[in-house]
């Protein structure tokens, strides 16, 4: 039972296994297991300092683990040998204060880690630039600079950033959370496009209705432990009295 | 009160006012180049995890930022003569200068990478950029943009102190300067004219600086705002 797993059956995007995690005696992560398969949504959702964002960053190993295993597109990200930044290009991450490059044109933002990373040449790397921009609707922003943007315009220019790269994987963490009810909608429908497009996601936000709509799956986060998980129809029928108060809130 | 100045005498003695005014842009020059490349690598030093080297380049700040420029002008004149080295007095003025600047470069320039959110750096690190490349794009070139006034304002500074280098007889404009008036006898006017070319020469190094901003900081030239 050595590698026949790759080749059969297909192996999971990202997975976590009993991931423990503490900031000094505080203990955010507490044995978090879940795996999301290729193709797939997965929400994570949960009250502030439940242990969400830290779960998401774990992936991308912005957060090392104290215990447990984390396996991300072959890389084993728990390994303290891992090569990082060849997990870095199968991952992307989408933060929720955007982090622009300010000197940067939008374009220099994108271009920069395809050629510099990749070795991309500038004409392929422009002519993708232009083709992730015109994905998330902000092709006439080309040479402007990140100030000069609405905020969900903002937005949508760092997830086109690191579309760039082609990730396997993307990771969202509370990529709204920073933007006005309208800006909100127009950063969700770009996320939802790329969903359709069958990209594998794992995202944290506190939009519930969003959640319901694009989930395939939902963790519910509680206290550093899954504390409860299913499809996205616990988010209207939860069985945990915890998550019925969560949602209750939310709605 | 018989105030009588003639500046006649002075004035024929142009050529040499010329050359030590481009002696001191020469020095200048030399100093900001140099001082520039110590005050990137010194304020990369100062924020280096490894405690020996941060603590070296603290060293080396906290030394020069506490003893007067004459005093290491004097250390670096009288010690490379100690070591039987021997260069000219141009070279020592130089190499006096860019260390001198260099210590403060790099406490203006650390500041600059102080200044970089953390999340820039997060978003470098998640498009698997190298640290190379991060410090490269991410951290130096927003950090310079941002330090760009105080920064050039220390080579005004330092341009204008490069006058103490006339005290190991650099050639320098205040050298110049001491020899006319112990020629003519006319201290008053001299220090005049010399007080004068060192303003033109500052406004010459601002509006060159000024040019320079203009072409590596291209979003300023674009917004007109600062970072």
């Amino acid at each position: 039972m050595h590698k026949t797993l790759n080749s059969t059956t297909p192996s999971p995007v990202v997975s976590l296994k009993n991931v423990h995690k503490s900031f000094g005696t505080l203990k955010v992560l507490d044995g978090v297991s879940f795996e999301v398969d290729r193709g797939e949504v997965l929400v994570l959702i949960g009250r502030s300092g439940s242990g969400k964002s830290t779960a998401l960053r774990c992936i991308d190993r912005f957060e090392t683990i104290d215990s447990g295993e984390i396996v991300v597109c072959g890389h084993r990200v728990s390994d303290p040998k891992l090569d990082l930044r060849a997990l870095r290009q199968d991952v992307g991450i989408v933060f929720q204060s955007y982090n622009l490059f300010p000197h940067l044109t939008i374009e220099e933002n994108i271009t920069l880690a395809p050629c510099s990373v990749k070795g991309m040449s500038r004409t392929h790397a422009k002519e993708e630039a232009r083709r992730v921009l015109a994905q998330v609707g902000l092709e006439d922003k080309l040479h402007q600079y990140p100030e000069q943007l609405s905020g969900g315009q903002q937005q949508r220019a760092a997830i086109a950033r690191s579309l760039a790269m082609q990730p396997k994987v993307m990771l969202f963490d509370e990529v709204t959370s920073a933007l006005d009810p309208e800006l909100t909608g127009e950063v969700l429908k770009v996320i939802e496009a790329l969903a359709a497009d069958g990209m594998t996601m794992v995202m944290v936000t506190h939009e519930m209705g969003f959640a319901r709509g694009i989930a395939d799956r939902v963790v519910f986060m509680h206290r550093g432990k899954v504390h409860e998980t299913g499809l996205a129809t616990i988010l209207t029928s939860p069985a945990t009295p915890e998550l019925a108060q969560f949602v209750g809130t939310g709605l | 009160m018989n105030l009588n100045l003639d500046f006649a005498v002075i004035l024929e003695r142009w050529p040499t006012f010329v050359d030590g005014a481009l002696l001191t842009l020469q020095l200048a020059f030399i100093a900001t180049v140099l001082g520039t490349a110590i005050g990137v690598l010194g304020a990369i030093g100062r924020r280096s995890s490894h405690p020996i080297v941060s603590r070296l380049c603290g060293i080396y700040v906290e030394a020069i930022r506490n003893t007067p420029l004459l005093v290491q002008i004097f250390l670096v004149y009288f010690g490379l003569a100690s070591l039987g080295v021997k260069f000219s007095a141009f070279t020592v003025a130089a190499a006096a200068l860019t260390i001198n600047v260099g210590a403060y470069t790099t406490e203006i320039i650390r500041a600059g990478f102080d200044s970089i959110p953390r999340g820039q750096i997060e978003a470098a690190e998640g498009l698997a950029l190298s640290r190379a490349q991060i410090y490269w794009h991410v951290v130096m070139w927003p950090a310079i943009e941002k330090v760009y006034p105080s920064l050039t304002s220390q080579f005004v500074l330092l341009m204008l102190a490069s006058s103490v280098t006339s005290q190991i007889s650099a050639e320098e404009l205040t050298a110049v300067a001491n020899y006319v008036q112990s020629d003519t006898y006319r201290a008053f006017e001299t220090y005049i004219l010399v007080a004068l070319v060192y303003i033109v020469l500052s406004l010459i190094m601002r509006a060159g600086f000024w040019l320079l901003g203009f072409v590596i900081f291209p979003r300023r030239r674009r917004l007109g705002t600062p970072l």
